[in-house]
């Protein structure tokens, strides 16, 4: 074993990967399960047939805890935490002061406190600047005793249902705690695959029971990180360090949806939080480039790093995620492009091994969400 | 027909009429993982060794083919390129990628026979 290799993190499901036969890749820290026999493909194919078990421990989890928290955590995010209802939940961005985005993030309000979901990438810098801008308002409590399974799929709902009626009852982007099958846990009704599905924090000590009472539902396989990209990427969602990083604002990165109208300029709670100034004002003039889907009628995938030009060869953008969409039967991706060519139905050409492809920037999602709204 | 391999993970089947075919071995498609895609060369198109002659992308990367030995591109595999899974389930039969005519037979002398490649496969 390399000293690489043995410095990786591992999460409590680490053993139960390994029985199941995955195959494990080096993500973010950790030793994570990549794909197990049955394949991207066919696991991909699954998730969004039936319901894909996934591992997302390698997350971060935080609690916020204090009557002050929203507020204190409306400084650091572009987005409305105060009239964030009891057990909704909401995505969120950490911005600098260039207004860039240092990280993505799903808040959900709590009877204990405001409990944050971050990448597992960014979770020590993250954790490290709540405590630094938060610390005198509220208690800022990591969790690194919680495991994070995600249940994705149109059968997650029937899978997890048997195990407590209570969560069919939960709509797309709201929780609660519930006991399943004896085990505490808190679980919201969301995910990052496009698909109805839930996440599920419990104790590390009981992940692995946990996973088992699932992975014994005749609906649930097992998922890794390989089928969960190829999800995401169809869904039309970014990836932090890909899609979306301390390069890209959230206006260029047509996340302007996450920030609601009581945040922007003219709101009741307009600014306060980090590179304000130069969001407010790409809201206001717009952005030079914005982030775009593509879709292509070719079979060849368009990866990250591709560059686009127009029909007379000119640089207009870059592909920042591509894979052949496994449900959509082709290849798609999503792009930042000079913003005179974002419109949808632009045709584009994506230069891979010196060749041409042919692009077409398309809406997103690729595939239809399957998120229950009620 | 003798069977020889490349580091590359390329098999080269040995015919006696001078040609070879070239495909990925068993190794190198599990390592790939699902194939999506497979960029053929054209046929009369000559390669000399080790030069890139093809590309295979799986779901999760793309990776070159190479010319195992110089010649010219006498056949293409068109089922590898309407079903490339062909890649993943039957590699070294029906999901073979091309055939060469040797223009440099004694090339053939410097690939591994399946005891060196196997052990190259153990060892990596």
């Amino acid at each position: 074993m390399s000293a690489e290799s043995t410095a990786l993190l591992k999460t409590p499901l680490h053993a139960l990967h390994l029985e199941l036969g995955a195959k494990m890749v080096p993500f973010a820290g950790y030793d994570m399960p990549v794909q197990y026999p049955a394949g991207v493909m066919a696991e991909h194919k699954h998730t969004r047939a039936a319901a894909g078990l996934f591992d997302v421990s390698h997350m971060g989890q935080v609690l916020l805890v204090g009557d002050d928290a929203a507020a204190a955590l409306e400084t650091l995010v572009p987005v409305d935490i105060l009239d964030l209802g009891l057990f909704k939940q909401r995505y969120a961005l950490f911005t600098n002061d260039q207004g860039t985005i240092l990280d993505d993030l799903m808040v959900a309000r709590r009877t204990d406190g405001l409990f944050v979901v971050v990448n597992a990438g960014c979770r020590d810098q993250d954790i490290a600047h709540m405590q630094q801008h938060l610390s005198g308002r509220c208690e800022v409590r990591p969790l690194p005793d919680q495991a994070l399974l995600a249940l994705q799929g149109p059968q997650a709902v029937t899978a997890l249902s048997r195990l407590n009626p209570g969560v069919a009852q939960l709509v797309f982007m709201t929780g609660g705690f519930f006991e399943l099958d004896g085990i505490p846990t808190f679980v919201t009704r969301s995910g990052y695959t496009g698909e109805d599905g839930y996440e599920i924090s419990v104790a590390a000590d009981r992940s692995v029971e946990l996973a088992r009472k699932l992975l014994d539902q005749p609906e649930v396989k097992p998922i890794g990180l390989g089928a969960r990209d190829s999800l995401r990427l169809e869904a039309g969602l970014c990836l932090y360090g890909h899609d979306i990083d301390t390069t890209t604002t959230p206006v260029e990165a047509s996340l302007i949806w996450a920030i609601q109208k009581v945040r922007r300029a003219g709101g009741a709670r307009a600014g306060g939080y980090p590179g304000a100034a130069v969001i407010d004002r790409q809201f206001a003039d717009g952005a030079a480039r914005k982030r775009v889907g593509l879709v292509s009628s070719e079979r060849m995938p368009v990866r990250e790093g591709a560059r686009l030009v127009n029909a007379d060869g000119q640089d207009v953008g870059v592909v920042t995620s591509g894979t052949l969409g496994p449900t959509v039967g082709k290849p798609v991706a999503l792009a930042y492009v000079q913003t005179p060519y974002a419109a949808i139905g632009t045709e584009l050409f994506a230069l891979v091994r010196d060749k041409r492809t042919p692009m077409t920037v398309s809406s997103t999602p690729f595939t239809p969400n399957g998120y229950f709204r009620g | 027909m003798t069977i020889k391999y490349t580091p590359d993970h390329e098999w080269v089947e040995i015919a006696g009429d001078g040609t070879a075919t070239v495909g990925i071995t068993v190794h190198a498609q599990d390592a790939l993982g699902d194939v999506v895609f497979v960029d053929l060369p054209e046929v009369g198109k000559s390669y000399a060794a080790k030069e890139v002659a093809g590309v295979v992308e799986s779901v999760k990367a793309a990776a070159d083919v190479y010319a195992p030995v110089s010649g010219e591109i006498v056949e293409v595999n068109e089922a590898l390129r309407d079903d490339p899974s062909l890649a993943n389930t039957d590699p070294l039969k029906t999901g073979w990628f091309f055939k060469v005519k040797l223009s440099q037979p004694s090339e053939l002398d410097a690939l591994m026979d399946s005891t060196a490649y196997d052990d190259l496969v153990k060892n990596s």
